[in-house]
């Protein structure tokens, strides 16, 4: 697909590799601003509305931080609490209602197709924030923006995404992505944790070279990015089977001692305790830098969407 | 000669080769409930020369349109659907898969937002034929089951 223009952005697989490489170069450009060493206007008299049916602080703050580093403006709610949805308004109407108000819609819900069928009904362009074990697209495109700044480029990257492969949306949506570039995946889980099979089917068919182990400490050596996920306590009927597991993939200093000099270390955050604090001051951890790269990637959607370039 | 168990019927549509046990789901799915105006015959575990066993179904002084063509297709994609004019068979389909099935399956996620109070009809796009693959257009989850989805 071409233009951005108006485009809704609802998931990941809707984006060409071209497509991501134009908001990834237009994310770069934004990095003054979003810092705050430049100012920009670009946006001046635009309205972001962030429909947040159930909290996220975090992207709700990186979406209204990116608008506003462009000079727009932002409203909304981050939670359904208070808000005419408890009184059973439906999505549809909501968002119907919100569309004379702004000029974006951010959409975070806790069902999965939540954003598209929002998108349905609005001619204003919608933002998937996440719908339930769904879609997180601009998750996804801050996740690649990381490699491909550090790196200078994607291909030839070889990436292992580490932890709750099964459940965890973000490495869905990564690894759907990564696929679209000259890659090198490990999926590294405990058992009973691995990549759904659908995932790993679309990584074969598209001749990615993949690995499947569940020894960590084994395949550190050989990496460029080390994706972590947290191993969620709830998986586990047993808390001592829990302990056992989330210890053998806690990622420390001694785990990268022989870890390639560039690797590096990304995790979407929060963390609990499978990255230890330790690993914080060493070169290989760009987690905090993938969580303020959301800012510069959602500023170059925003500009892509609302004045068709950045 | 055998005795038919179920005369031949002079005007509508004979519904043949549907798989052995869908012939009440199929009835369902085409709206055809006991509200109807004329006689339905049911035939359940047919011997079938193709199959082993089939359903068929006969519906009496009505001609099936594409649309509902298209919805028996999903449950019943090698049936053969016969119109009847005057005895004679008037007219013979096969059956063909549409593309996107609207509104006449229930998504099998519960967490989908197709299946919370929103005025949107499902929406599964056919991604494989054999064998049949549907995905939903909203949550992205395959439809596993499809015969226990139907609305």
């Amino acid at each position: 697909m071409g233009g951005f223009t108006g485009r809704d952005v609802l998931s990941i697989a809707d984006f060409s590799r071209k497509d991501i490489e134009s908001i990834l170069k237009a994310a770069k450009k934004m990095v003054p601003v979003a810092r705050g060493e430049r100012t920009s206007r670009a946006l001046e008299g635009k309205i972001l509305a962030t429909l947040f049916f159930e909290p996220s602080t975090r992207t709700r703050l990186g979406f209204e931080s990116a608008m506003k580093r462009l000079g727009g403006d932002a409203i909304g709610f981050s939670s359904a609490e208070g808000t005419s949805v408890q009184k059973g308004e439906t999505l549809a109407d909501t968002v119907r209602m919100v569309e004379s108000f702004s000029d974006v819609i951010v959409v975070r819900h806790p069902q999965e197709g939540a954003a598209r069928l929002a998108a349905e009904f609005t001619d204003k362009p919608v933002i998937n924030a996440g719908d339930g074990a769904g879609q997180h697209p601009t998750q996804t495109l801050l996740d690649l923006y990381t490699i491909w700044d550090e790196r200078n480029g994607i291909d030839g990257t070889k990436i292992a995404l580490v932890g709750d492969l099964k459940y965890g949306r973000t490495v869905h949506s990564l690894t759907h992505a990564l696929c679209d570039f000259d890659v090198d995946l490990t999926f590294v889980a405990p058992a009973g944790l691995q990549m759904p099979k659908e995932v790993v089917e679309h990584v074969r068919a598209r001749g990615i070279p993949l690995a499947m182990t569940e020894d960590l400490a084994g395949v550190v050596p050989n990496l460029d990015v080390l994706y972590v996920t947290r191993i969620q306590k709830e998986r586990f009927p047993d808390p001592q089977e829990y302990a056992k597991v989330a210890g053998s993939y806690r990622v420390d200093t001694a785990l990268l001692r022989d870890a390639r000099k560039g690797l590096i270390v990304l995790h979407p955050l929060p963390r609990v305790d499978e990255i230890a604090t330790e690993v914080d001051g060493t070169p290989h951890a760009r987690y905090f830098e993938q969580a303020f790269n959301g800012v510069p990637v959602r500023m170059a959607l925003l500009s892509l969407i609302l004045e068709g370039s950045s | 000669m055998r005795d038919l168990k179920v005369t031949p019927i002079k005007n509508g549509t004979v519904i043949d080769h549907i798989p052995s046990g869908m012939a009440l789901k199929l009835l369902k799915v085409l709206g055809i409930t006991e509200a109807v105006s004329s006689t339905v015959s049911i035939l359940v575990h047919v011997p079938s020369k193709r199959k082993g066993w089939k359903d068929i179904v006969k519906v009496e002084d009505r001609e099936l349109n594409p649309r509902e063509l298209n919805k028996i297709a999903l449950l019943a994609p090698e049936a053969t659907i016969n119109i009847i004019r005057n005895y004679n068979v008037a007219e013979k389909h096969t059956v063909t898969l549409p593309e996107r099935a609207v509104g006449i399956l229930r998504c099998g996620n519960p967490n989908c937002i197709t299946n919370s109070r929103e005025p949107v009809e499902s929406v599964f796009l056919v991604t494989g034929k054999e064998p049949l693959r549907l995905r939903c257009q909203y949550c992205e989850r395959e439809l596993e089951d499809v015969a226990t989805q139907v609305l």
